[in-house]
């Protein structure tokens, strides 16, 4: 019996050295193992070898089956990793760097950057309002104490049109009247304070370069409350435009005359490109002119129903013009104002997001 | 407009002051200054030299060589200029000196040496006169340093002038000054000026015909001039201000403006009789100084010698009263017009002066006075053999009411968020000119004349007075005090903003800004014109411009046409107004809608067509959770295709409009090539209520999918077989979806997968089948067969 078992493992490990897939361990194993394997015919001879021997025979045969059984398993193993290697070596290594050729859409830079501002308006507790196009004389000039004659209501400034007494907006401030009254009665009765922005197109009839065109964007804000004051307007300044550059900036005010504001002004802020020491983009000056603000006339808030001629300074506030197509400028750097409405896609397309 | 800080000197004393310091602060205090330039910075060793020898060069037919005693010795000096000849004393740069750009060495020219150079005012810098080296008064020392007898020196700062139109009193030196005094703390000397000395009746003949707009009118006859050519000091700082030297009495007109502000014109004493002031009964023309011809309106005030036109009020005087060298009298205009007229007599003509610049600011004008007083003066002291023969003659018109503001430091306060002391406030206000009355912390402010046209008149201008030459720089910064109160998002703006999202990010379309108005010329192109609409009052009939949008497509459709080269498909979109005609008041119907455009090369018309039903109804469903609907309707608009021309409705309301293009427009945009158009009434769509998004428990039994295949007649639409199932209210029935659908030899197919589930159990076969047979049955009474 020993040696049919001897002769049985030194034919398994031929066999097994030969085996190069697991198809044929397969066959193999089946071959020894299965019911009808070498190993079951050893088990059927055991009835014949006398009692005596059955203990220590039966012990050989397992200790026989037990060997195959691992050499079969660790063979298995050894293939499968073999099979595995080949797969990951005929595998192909792709290349990251192909051009992916995405077609994407596109958003306009406008609105890029009135999202953007929004946002942080959204953030300081501002109201974001939106305004009519087509507004009348009142709003954009005698609701925000332009008088009769100033030069911005010259037909060679604005367009005037053929329908009752209306214009195209030629600033944001039209708007400023009809937020103040929407707004003005909880100010005076819950005491909410009046905060507010309003981003819209405006139309100056300008003739169109580079740096001028007759259709632009610009978003006005204010804030009415009880005691606002100038130190109140130049540290709202200050934490706003810090917020839209993400940076620290340094603003400086200086005297600015517009007719919806007193005390009006042009606030600077410290060149972010050279820090103030001089550059190509701010003209050398180190400051650039940014935005004009102001403590809202008298005359404003009266016309906005917020005072009464028994108390013209009753509540106070501070209004500021942003003008988003210059932001837009000069955030994406675009030199060519016309590239905004000139709806050409090789340039627009860029502004992915 | 061009300030020189020597003429500032004049009136305020700057001694100890750091120049460029001050017009710093002048930046953030007053008005914004432009630039700063240093005159005579870039002069050095130019002396008086006097020629004591002058030959011809040898070797040239228009060189001359000079010998030059420059006091310390005498230079051999090669001089190209006309009028150098023997005796006359001229400016003469030394070796090592500069003028200009140029720095002096020794040279050869044409073979003769040359030590220095004798230069002509423009070199010097201090005037445009080029015609020869300078000549100079004998009675100057040789070797003397020209800048000791000229004004070389001098800072010249350049002001916008943008930030001085509410600021009357800074379009001369002298109000300038008072800035300064005010920002130093120093006190402002008073005007030089010079009475009359006639003492007899007569009076300048002036009548005011038109007395709305005139303020004020004053005058002198002066005669007995004889000198011609204005002061050396006076002539240099009217070229560092911009200006040219003409003659005396120009010189000194034009030196009055720039010091006060005030404009005033000399008329030839010759040829002036009676001054009359008053606006033509009919239009007419007249010749300027210039020479031009000028078409003059019944609504241009203008100057009269008696009936004859002389000059176009606060403009420019006529060619014919032009004072000219042998002027010996003069009758003077120190004037004081309506600020507006002038304004748009002079933006009538195109023809803007620096009279009228400074007129249309509202000049203050108690200075016509002043400013006869110091023409007097000035004119003294250039010519003292001149003689006033007439008093000076003033009709003050109308005044401006006097002005006074009280108020008190409490107010100042809290307008400020600061604490400026009382005795700053009164000293600012004082320095400015106002005429304060204190009480404690009460004051009241008379107004100063020159601020009262219309810049100052109330508290809030008090505040500004103040503050300003406070400095903003110094204020102490503060937040409001104010609650924070949280804002809501509109729904109208979270709408666009998510249309505009679902348009960029899940269709990859382009936003675009169009104008709000149309381009006919575009249009043409496209074989439209524009739509009879509100038109700006700018509009051109004849070019068709100016006429506002009745559809963002009039706009968006050539902007389609430009970008054909862009890509072989792509959509545009923008959320923008259109107007449609006007509405029952008169006013435009003003709309905001929401435009797109899908362009293919690549895809059918129908591919396309079902893109954009996509699109809507996703819009609708995402925004309202709803169904968007869809009728087909007649064509409002040339561009639209008769057969593919739908509303989209939302609640049975109309809130928009889909379409194809009318053939000839499509093939004028590419002949093969899709266009599919949406426009939605954003606000139309803002009133359709948003449902709630319903939630359902999926079904942990499972699933049974049906499907048929279905032969569509002609001319049914889905959405009546649609009807075959919904009409049936089958609980069970969970979804329907069409998986296929195609079209062979004139037979439309369509392949139609319906689900079915029940929450509480497992469906059976013949629960399954009973339905179907019932849909089946419906169909096929709308003749909706399945497929053999």
């Amino acid at each position: 019996m020993k040696e049919r078992i001897d002769k049985l493992g030194a034919q398994f490990s031929e066999a097994l050295a030969k085996v190069s897939d697991t198809e044929a361990l397969e066959n193999l194993r089946l071959e020894f193992m299965s019911k009808k394997g070498y190993v079951s015919d050893l088990m059927k001879e055991l009835g014949k070898v006398p009692n005596e021997q059955k203990k220590e025979v039966g012990q050989m045969i397992n200790s026989f089956k037990q060997e195959i059984t691992e050499r079969f398993d660790t063979k298995k193993e050894e293939l499968v990793k073999l099979q595995e290697q080949m797969l990951i070596e005929s595998a192909e290594s792709y290349d990251e760097s192909l051009p992916t050729d995405y077609p994407c859409g596109s958003y306009h830079p406008i609105t890029l950057v009135q999202r953007e501002l929004e946002d942080i308006f959204e953030s300081m507790g501002f109201d974001i309002e939106d305004y009519s196009e087509v507004v009348t004389d009142f709003e954009c000039f005698e609701g925000v104490n332009i008088p009769k004659f100033h030069p911005a209501r010259d037909m060679q400034d604005t367009y005037y049109l053929t329908s009752a007494n209306q214009l195209l907006k030629s600033h944001t401030s039209a708007a400023q009247n009809a937020i103040l009254r929407k707004y003005g009665d909880a100010l005076k009765k819950d005491g909410r304070p009046i905060r507010a922005v309003f981003p819209g197109r405006c139309f100056r009839n300008e003739a169109v370069d580079a740096s001028h065109d007759n259709t632009f964007f610009q978003m006005e804000g204010v804030m009415v409350d009880k005691d606002i004051s100038i130190s109140n307007l130049i540290y709202f300044m200050k934490t706003m435009l810090s917020e839209v550059f993400g940076r620290e900036v340094t603003v400086r005010l200086r005297p600015g005359f517009f007719p919806f504001v007193e005390p009006g002004f042009e606030l600077d802020i410290k060149c972010l490109n050279c820090g103030g020491t001089g550059c190509p983009s701010c003209g050398n000056s180190g400051w650039l002119e940014l935005c004009p603000c102001g403590m809202i006339h008298p005359n404003v808030l009266k016309l906005g129903g917020i005072n009464t001629d028994d108390d013209p300074f009753e509540y106070t506030g501070f209004a500021f013009g942003l003008g988003l197509t210059r932001l837009a400028m000069m955030k994406y750097g675009v030199k060519d104002i016309r590239t905004f409405n000139d709806c050409d896609l090789n340039a627009l397309s860029q502004f992915i997001g | 407009m061009y300030v020189s800080m020597n003429w500032i000197k004049d009136f305020v004393d700057l001694d100890g002051e750091d120049i460029e310091q001050l017009i710093q602060r002048f930046t953030l205090s007053t008005a914004e200054v432009e630039g700063i330039e240093f005159k005579g910075r870039n002069v050095k060793d130019v002396v008086v030299g006097e020629i004591v020898s002058c030959e011809d060069h040898p070797d040239s037919d228009h060189l001359h060589v000079l010998k030059v005693d420059a006091g310390d010795q005498v230079y051999d000096v090669v001089c190209g200029a006309p009028n150098a000849r023997l005796g006359i004393k001229t400016a003469f740069v030394k070796v090592g000196g500069q003028v200009g750009d140029m720095k002096i060495k020794a040279a050869k020219l044409r073979g003769v040496e040359s030590f220095g150079m004798c230069c002509s005012a423009k070199e010097l810098g201090i005037s445009d006169d080029h015609s020869g080296i300078m000549e100079i008064d004998p009675s100057y020392a040789n070797g003397t340093d020209l800048k000791t007898i000229y004004p070389v020196d001098d800072v010249i700062f350049e002001v916008d002038n943008k930030s001085l139109t509410n600021r009357p009193d800074l379009w001369g030196h002298y109000g300038m000054a008072r800035e300064f005094a005010a920002l130093t703390g120093k006190t402002l000397k008073e005007l030089p000026v010079k009475e009359s000395d006639y003492t007899g009746d007569a009076e300048v003949p002036v009548e005011i015909r038109n007395k709305d707009l005139v303020f004020r009118y004053s005058s002198v006859r002066i005669e007995n001039i004889t000198k011609n050519v204005s002061p050396v000091e006076m002539q240099v700082r009217l070229y560092y201000c911009g200006m040219r030297a003409i003659n005396l009495l120009a010189d000194i007109t034009n030196y009055i403006m720039l010091e006060l502000g005030q404009p005033m014109h000399a008329f030839n004493g010759d040829k002036m009789s009676k001054i009359v002031v008053d606006t033509p009964k009919e239009d007419m023309k007249f010749t300027t100084l210039d020479g031009q011809e000028r078409d003059i309106t019944t609504d241009t005030l203008m100057i009269w010698d008696g009936d004859v036109p002389t000059g176009i009020a606060g403009i420019m005087g006529g060619l014919d009263s032009e004072i000219v060298d042998d002027t010996h009298s003069v009758m003077l205009e120190s004037a004081n017009f309506d600020g507006v007229s002038i304004r748009k007599s002079a933006s009538r003509m195109g023809l803007r002066t620096d009279a009228s610049a400074r007129y249309e600011k509202t000049l203050d004008p108690e200075m016509t006075m002043t400013a006869v007083k110091r023409f007097i003066r000035l004119l003294f002291d250039a010519d003292p053999g001149m003689k006033c023969t007439t008093n000076i003659t003033d009709i003050y018109v109308k005044k401006y009411p006097e002005l006074t503001v009280s108020f008190d430091k409490k107010f100042i306060d809290r307008y400020t968020g600061i604490d400026i002391s009382s005795d700053q406030i009164e000293k600012t206000l004082t320095n400015l000119g106002f005429a304060i009355t204190r009480n404690g912390d009460d004051f009241k402010a008379g107004i100063p004349s020159w601020r009262a046209t219309k810049d100052v008149s109330m508290k809030a201008d008090i505040v500004e007075e103040i503050t300003r030459i406070y400095g903003y720089d110094n204020f102490e910064i503060k937040t409001t005090l104010s609650p924070i109160i949280p804002a809501k998002t509109t729904v109208r703006r979270s709408e666009e903003d998510r249309i505009k999202d679902l348009l960029v990010k899940t269709y990859k379309c382009h936003e675009i800004h169009t104008r709000v108005w149309c381009d006919p010329d575009a249009m043409k192109d496209l074989g439209l014109t524009p739509e009879d609409n509100v038109k700006l009052l700018q509009a051109s009939e004849e070019k068709g411009t100016g006429i506002l949008r009745t559809s963002m497509m009039e706009c968006l459709l050539p902007a389609v046409k430009q970008n054909m080269n862009f890509a072989t498909e792509y959509g545009i979109f923008e959320i923008g107004r259109t107007f449609k005609g006007t509405k029952e008041d008169g006013t435009a119907d003003e709309h905001r809608n929401m435009a797109l455009c899908l362009y293919s090369k690549d895809r059918s018309e129908k591919t396309l067509y079902v893109e954009a039903v996509q699109i809507v109804n996703a819009i609708v469903s995402q925004l309202k959770h709803k169904k968007a609907a869809y009728a087909k309707t007649e064509c409002s608009h040339a561009w639209q295709h008769p057969k593919n021309t739908a509303n989209i409705l939302a609640d049975g309301k109309v809130i928009g409009v889909l379409n194809t293009l009318y053939p000839s427009v499509r093939t004028k945009i590419a002949k093969n090539a899709y266009v599919v158009c949406i426009e939605i009434d954003m606000d139309a769509l803002l009133e359709v209520p948003a449902a709630e998004l319903e939630y359902a428990q999926p079904s942990i039994y499972p699933t049974v999918d049906y499907d048929l295949s279905l032969v569509i007649p002609e001319g049914i639409r889905f959405e009546s077989i649609e009807k075959c199932w919904n009409d049936l209210k089958i609980k069970e029935l969970n979804k329907v979806s069409v998986i296929d659908m195609y079209e062979a030899l004139d037979i439309k197919s369509i392949a139609v997968r319906f689900s079915f589930v029940a929450p509480d159990r497992t469906l059976t076969g013949e629960e399954v089948q009973g339905n179907m047979d019932r849909i089946i049955e419906n169909l096929s009474k709308l003749n909706v067969n399945l497929k053999a």
